[in-house]
């Protein structure tokens, strides 16, 4: 394999890298604070990526403020779906949660099917993110410039409240030891319905660059990029911001370069990721950058 | 006492018989239209008891059932298709050789699926079941997918995305209540046994178990074996049903199916899992006039598609949200149970007056 | 508790009493079962486009009227054979069309088959939806046919030496139709190394860069993408561009959907597919009219699968009307004796297979709008 050819994978692969990561973010919160794998993660993405197409066509607002809008609801929407569907079960076993996220993501969808329709929709892109840029022999599609900047920015945003706000800091406690939180007056509710907003809102995020880089959108788009989040998390260390960080990119990369380095064996790709999934529990459970 | 006890086990006999005289007269008389949703409701009792064994009953959350029936069902129509069925399927990549001459008896191929999909089940049962809860769910989700993926590929031994077509349809209700109800025996008398003992306490509290001298490893590999099993003759069964098999006819969707039944039946119960699988498989026709385009008192409702689906979903939210247990919780119907409500009941009303 | 079950009863009694009360004598019923929700819900919707139509202008037959019954395979296989199970015992249908969509049409016919009731399929192109069954039909070619017809006019028309085939491995219809092209390929070209490069991918991947990186590396004269799904085929062609392919995009008849174009956009310009059908390069009698009625019901200009719809219903029709009854034996007879009906998408002739032996056409896309090319006569 050339340079070139190994550097414009490179360039696919950080891009693909910073989306997953994005939307690894927002398991990681969800599962530091309340253990429970929020499968509805990945649908809520895709609802956020109908918001803005609907905020453009029926109620033709313009691109910037339409996603600025789908962020708003996508962040209601993951706090609704706290409310709904976690909050009546933080007592009952582990068991029942695990099944209302396994609803809920099903409800979602089948939302969708039943309102937005099965057929894909094509998203608009503003002219800046659909033209390509050719860097020597590398071609990069305007949107590749802006999902790493984006996701570097939030990073730090998030790091800021994680570690330097009040709010950041009941965070960490509840995620450390649920009930001596609460002993020590964090106001549990709060701080678990702001953890899913922001981690909504990320999902959103992602889901706009998302569709701004693949232009379709359809109910079933967010469980490609939520099982693939989801493993970065995992394979982070779930828990960990850095490490959902730093996961999101290892499979970004990891897609991409299965298929560069093995093009025969492109169809075995997501056995590949699923295998080191499976490794990677087996063998350190608490992932790269997980606690003990 | 012991007079009871006789009286209950020739109930017991009377039930199986009155079943078994069912689905003679249902084979014979009934459409196959309703046949088939009959078979249906026999095969995802077999798969709801299975999963339940390894969900409910042992609380290891498995999300892979998926992929033991999709090893079930290749397995079992790779033995019982002939040779020319076989050259007609594989026609742009040739079956490898031992299996492309193999064909022997639904019955033994059936027997060898589910033996199959149990090795399997131990081989990933062993080393994951050392996982916590929802550690072991992505491991078990992550398995089906790899399975799948596989499938896909594999051309030469699974025919890729094409699939297996015209296979066969052995599966009659003979097939699929027999197994059905020998399911719910063998699992009904597993837990009832010393091992079901165990089973329920890892679920409750591996800890305390271990402590109280519980094999955790043993058990609980004990547990997703004859869950594979079991759910390696349902992939069988529904795979010679449908009569046409590939790999994305088992993705998460039909794990997902089966947990609905699982939870919605109540996670520990075997009548619960047996009452809903039965239910759902019928609601899943009859919803489909949902989607049909109806007029309702003089109004016209359009069809609109997708909409059992919804129904489903918002079903299942109920009964997860204001249902914690399910509809059976961990009770069980039996007819010891019927008797001593019935008596207990007539002795409560003898007391109140 | 108890609420909750009372509650499924009513329902439960409620809906089978409904069912129950469709259904009058004296009519014949054909079954239609397509994919109205899941990924191929596109297709299965224009489809019934035709279908509906081909039903308005014939709502009797024999002097008895028509019932038409639609269900939906939720583009799935069990659900596809529980349709056509419940058309054929539950509704009565004496003759079923559909379906869209190689996968679920397989099921489909094997169970129409098996319970001796025709079937009529309208676009799946895959050949084991009718191989071996005697019952099963289909107003459309095979993808052998649709495989070679793109390598022809790659080799003939396009001058290709080399080609870049890039396959969905977890569609059927994909990976049959990238064989039957490679193998056409290889054939024309006479060189067993004309196909530089084959790279799969996933149903669900949205993320193809990977894949078109490596086939602009090789350079090929021509890509072609047969993808189950046309929103793929769209995203592939556009970070093909993005990647810098320059070769021609190849594609089957999946292409052919609205949404291909607003989700490829630019990038799709200049792609070319082989379908069945095309409004401005009609010709038969049948077909001006059906443009002319189809453009004053929906308002717009008619696609192939609607064609496809309304051929396969008439061709259906049609032979209740030869067989002069509405016996499932009769009217598989008549159809199987088929030959030279004049359908909007060409002269039909149903061959011993029971698959229709027809011109394909190819279109390319230009300035936003699908445009006819050439029409390939049968080899």
């Amino acid at each position: 394999m050339s340079l070139n050819i190994f550097l414009q994978n490179l360039s696919n692969g950080i891009s693909l890298g910073c989306l997953f990561a994005l939307v690894a973010i927002g398991y990681t919160m969800v599962y530091g604070v309340l253990r429970l794998i929020n499968f509805a993660h990945g649908d809520i993405f895709m609802m956020a990526a109908f918001f803005v197409f609907y905020a453009m066509t029926i109620f033709s607002l313009p691109w910037g403020i339409a996603c600025l809008v789908a962020i708003i609801l996508a962040m209601v929407l993951g706090r609704t779906i706290e409310r709904v569907a976690y909050k009546p079960l933080r007592n009952a076993p582990r068991i029942s949660s695990l099944c209302s996220a396994i609803g809920m993501s099903f409800l979602l969808e089948n939302f969708a099917i039943v309102v937005f329709g099965g057929r894909p929709k094509s998203f608009y892109r503003p002219e800046f993110f659909a033209k390509t840029f050719v860097l020597g022999e590398v071609r990069v599609p305007g949107v590749n410039f802006v999902t790493p900047i984006v996701s570097i920015v939030f990073l730090l945003i998030l790091s800021y409240i994680v570690y330097r706000t009040k709010t950041g800091l009941a965070m960490r406690a509840i995620s450390k030891d649920f009930d001596t939180a609460m002993l020590m007056g964090i106001n549990l509710d709060r701080t678990i319905s702001f953890t899913f907003m922001i981690g909504s809102g990320l999902a959103a995020v992602g889901a706009i660059l998302w569709a701004l880089r693949y232009p379709q959108i359809w109910p079933f788009m967010g469980v490609f990029p939520g099982w693939r989040a989801f493993t970065a998390a995992i394979i982070g260390g779930i828990g960990s911001i850095r490490g959902a960080m730093v996961g999101g990119f290892l499979v970004g990369l990891l897609t991409i370069m299965i298929v560069a380095f093995l093009p025969e064996l492109a169809g075995y790709k997501d056995a590949f990721i699923f295998v080191i999934l499976i490794f990677v529990l087996l063998f350190k459970p608490e992932g790269l950058f997980g606690e003990e | 006492m012991i007079e009871k006890k006789k009286d209950f086990l020739l109930l017991k006999i009377a039930t199986i018989l009155i079943i078994i005289l069912f689905i003679f007269v249902a084979q014979r008389n009934f459409d196959t239209y309703v046949i088939r949703i009959l078979n249906l409701c026999g095969i995802y009792v077999i798969l709801g008891v299975s999963l339940n064994l390894i969900n409910g009953f042992t609380g290891q959350f498995s999300l892979g059932h998926a992929g033991f029936m999709a090893i079930g069902a290749y397995v079992s129509a790779l033995l019982y298709m002939s040779p020319e069925l076989k050259e007609v399927n594989y026609f742009i990549t040739p079956l490898i050789w031992p299996l492309s001459v193999i064909q022997i008896p639904f019955v033994f191929s059936l027997i060898i699926a589910g033996l199959v999909s149990a090795g399997v089940g131990f081989l990933v049962g062993a080393p994951c079941l050392r996982l916590r809860g929802d550690y072991l769910a992505i491991v078990t989700f992550g398995f089906s997918e790899i399975i799948r993926v596989l499938f896909c590929n594999l051309q030469n031994i699974t025919n890729g995305p094409l699939g297996l077509k015209g296979l066969p349809s052995y599966t009659n209700l003979w097939w699929s209540w027999g197994i059905a109800i020998f399911a719910v025996w063998f699992i009904k008398n597993l837990i009832n046994s010393s091992y079901g003992r165990a089973l329920k306490s890892i679920r409750e509290d591996d800890i305390a178990a271990e402590a109280m001298g519980v094999n955790l490893f043993y058990h609980k590999v004990l547990s997703f074996v004859v869950g594979a099993f079991f759910a390696g003759i349902g992939g069988a069964l529904l795979g010679s049903l449908v009569m046409t098999i590939d790999p994305n006819t088992f993705s998460f969707f039909m794990t997902f199916q089966i947990i609905i039944i699982v939870i919605v039946g109540g996670l520990g119960s075997i009548t619960g899992t047996v009452i809903v699988g039965v239910l759902f498989a019928v609601l899943m026709e009859v919803l489909r006039s949902v989607e049909s385009p109806m007029s309702f008192f003089g109004l016209n409702i359009p069809g609109i598609p997708g909409m059992r689906m919804l129904i489903f979903a918002i079903l299942l939210m109920i009964v997860v949200l204001f249902f914690h247990q399910g509809l059976m919780g961990n009770r069980e119907w039996s007819w010891e149970w019927l008797y001593y409500k019935l008596t207990r009941s007539k002795k409560e009303i003898k007391e109140g007056s | 508790m108890k609420r909750l079950g009372l509650m499924v009863v009513i329902l439960l009694s409620f809906l089978l009493m409904f069912s129950l009360v469709a259904g009058a004598a004296e009519e014949i019923v054909i079954g239609v079962y397509e994919p109205m929700t899941g990924p191929y819900a596109a297709g299965g919707q224009m489809t019934m486009e035709g279908v509906n139509l081909a039903f308005e202008q014939q709502p009797t037959v024999l002097g008895r009227p028509i019932k038409m019954v639609l269900v939906d395979n939720k583009s799935e296989k069990v659900e596809a054979a529980n349709a056509v199970a419940r058309l054929i015992e539950f509704e009565k249908a004496v003759a079923i069309v559909g379906t869209y969509g190689s996968a679920c049409a397989i099921p489909g016919s094997e169970v129409a088959n098996k319970a001796g009731i025709p079937m009529m399929g309208c676009s799946p192109t895959n050949p084991l939806v009718t191989l071996g069954k005697p019952y099963a039909f289909r107003a459309c070619f095979i993808d052998p046919f649709q495989g070679a017809v793109m390598a022809n006019f790659a080799v003939n028309n396009l001058n290709a030496k080399t080609a870049v085939v890039i396959q969905d491995i977890a569609s059927d219809y994909a990976v049959g139709l990238s064989n039957f092209f490679r193998e056409a390929f290889i054939k024309l070209t006479g060189n067993p190394k004309s196909i530089v490069g084959l790279i799969s991918y996933q149903t669900g991947d949205q993320d193809f860069t990977a894949q078109v990186t490596y086939a602009a590396s090789k350079n090929p004269d021509v890509v072609f993408v047969p993808a189950g799904s046309y929103g793929d085929a769209a995203l592939i062609i556009k970070q093909g561009k993005e990647m810098g392919i320059t070769a021609k995009f190849l594609g089957g008849d999946t292409w052919e959907a609205p949404e291909f174009i607003e989700v490829g956009g630019e990038a799709v310009e200049g792609g070319y597919f082989s379908t069945h059908f095309d409004a401005t390069a009609v010709t038969t009698k049948a077909a001006e009219k059906f443009c002319k009625d189809f453009e004053e019901k929906y308002k717009k200009a008619p696609s192939a699968f609607a064609a496809l719809g309304f051929d396969a219903f008439n061709l259906v029709v049609d032979a209740i009307k030869r067989a002069g009854s509405a016996d499932p034996k009769a009217i598989r007879d008549a159809l199987a004796e088929t030959k030279d009906y004049e359908g909007v998408t060409g002269m039909i002739t149903l061959d011993y297979n029971g698959d229709a032996t027809k011109d394909a056409i190819i279109k390319t896309i230009e300035n936003g709008q699908f445009k006819y090319v050439a029409t390939v006569r049968p080899f």
